[in-house]
């Protein structure tokens, strides 16, 4: 199964569970993502499948790019990752994968770019103590004092913390636990915090260190895409009519049920 | 209306009742002490009203035993049982963090006149 999703990280808030306790949440915007493009060790050296991710306008996009879009029928994306899977005789260009990859309690690492903080001295950026405000310090407020032993290296030691830049690189936060799922609008709330700002590009996996759950990949063929947004108008409309007892429904309605009820919810 | 506000209305309470800034109030705040569960009224004066949808809270202190004690109530937790609201207060701050350096008489706050 895919194991790798982007999205776009859209705020924090919180939720209370059952009992009351405040859990933070960052709220993302997992996909839906096309597969542009399906790497196999014959043809590419490796397996790999190419994802697209958020739609921009076709007059941003150029020619190279149209083309390589056109193979796998998608409109234009703005962002365009590639991610290493196991068997990519499992997906075909075209593939829309949703939130719906993942589950309520999975474990994820989300790999993102952290805000940048620009050039910072090392107080702020490794939280050296500094000198005294007062009692005769001058000059060297914020400084981080000696770099190190005199004659004997003779050199400063490799990896000595000095200022420099800070934040703007790549950072991952591992083992976050899903808190929430939305397939229907493509969102899952996360607990804890996640790198950047908001509307930022975020590369979201299944935990590296917690075991990956086994099941089928959630994929839709670009056909049914068209026929579940036709089905979405419905459903709004349906909101109002009573919810049928569960046994009595099909597979299908369960389906139709199950975003009826996360509509009513949503409103 | 974006999808982070959308998700928080979706969290709401929709009968939070109104505590206005300087009114004594008695909050029923649901305790749960391993299995036991059991209601706490707090009793006090309301000096912070954050508002910020779900995340709203209502700070209220109370003078216990000459000790100011304060406690953030967040409105939207499932513990939170009611708010009565038992005397309107005539303030002319939003905050009342004057409250805290004042003691006795002149920490009294006096009673909005109903209309």
């Amino acid at each position: 199964m895919s194991n790798t999703i982007l999205g776009k990280k859209l705020g924090m808030t919180q939720i209370f569970d059952q009992i009351g306790n405040a859990i933070p949440v960052t709220l993302i915007q997992a996909g839906p993502c096309t597969v542009l493009q399906v790497k196999s060790t014959e043809k590419d050296g490796y397996n790999a499948i190419q994802l697209g991710f958020d739609d921009k306008k076709e007059k941003r996009t150029n020619k190279p790019d149209k083309g390589h879009l056109a193979k796998s029928g998608s409109n234009p994306k703005r962002y365009i990752r590639e991610t290493r899977v196991t068997d990519p005789g499992l997906y075909e260009p075209g593939q829309v994968i949703t939130a719906g990859t993942f589950k309520t309690g999975d474990f994820i690492d989300v790999t993102g770019t952290s805000k940048g903080k620009g050039f910072a001295g090392v107080m702020k950026r490794h939280g050296f103590s500094g000198f005294k405000a007062t009692h005769g310090t001058h000059e060297s407020k914020r400084g981080g004092g000696s770099l190190g032993p005199s004659a004997d290296p003779a050199r400063v030691f490799k990896g000595k913390k000095m200022p420099g830049q800070m934040g703007n690189e790549t950072v991952t936060v591992q083992n976050l636990t899903v808190v929430d799922v939305r397939e229907a609008q493509n969102l899952i709330a996360v607990k804890g915090p996640v790198p950047g700002a908001k509307n930022g590009l975020l590369i979201i996996s299944f935990a590296k260190k917690k075991p990956i759950p086994d099941r089928p990949i959630q994929t839709e063929k670009p056909e049914a895409v068209e026929s579940q947004e036709q089905d979405d108008t419905p459903v709004t409309v349906a909101d109002t009519q009573p919810v049928e007892p569960v046994e009595e429904n099909t597979q299908v309605e369960d389906k139709a049920q199950e975003e009826t009820e996360e509509k009513s919810k949503s409103e | 209306m974006n999808v982070l506000e959308m998700y928080e209305k979706e969290h709401m309470k929709r009968d939070i009742p109104e505590t206005p800034i300087g009114a004594n109030v008695k909050v029923h705040y649901r305790i749960i002490e391993g299995e036991k569960e059991r209601i706490q009224i707090f009793e006090g004066v309301v000096i912070v009203r954050k508002r910020a949808a779900l995340r709203s809270t209502i700070t209220v202190r109370k003078v216990s035993s000459g000790i100011g004690i304060e406690r953030v109530f967040p409105l939207h937790s499932p513990r939170l049982e009611k708010i009565e609201v038992t005397r309107l207060g005539k303030v002319r701050k939003s905050k009342l963090y004057y409250l805290r350096a004042l003691k006795g008489r002149k920490a009294r706050i006096k009673e909005k006149d109903q209309f």
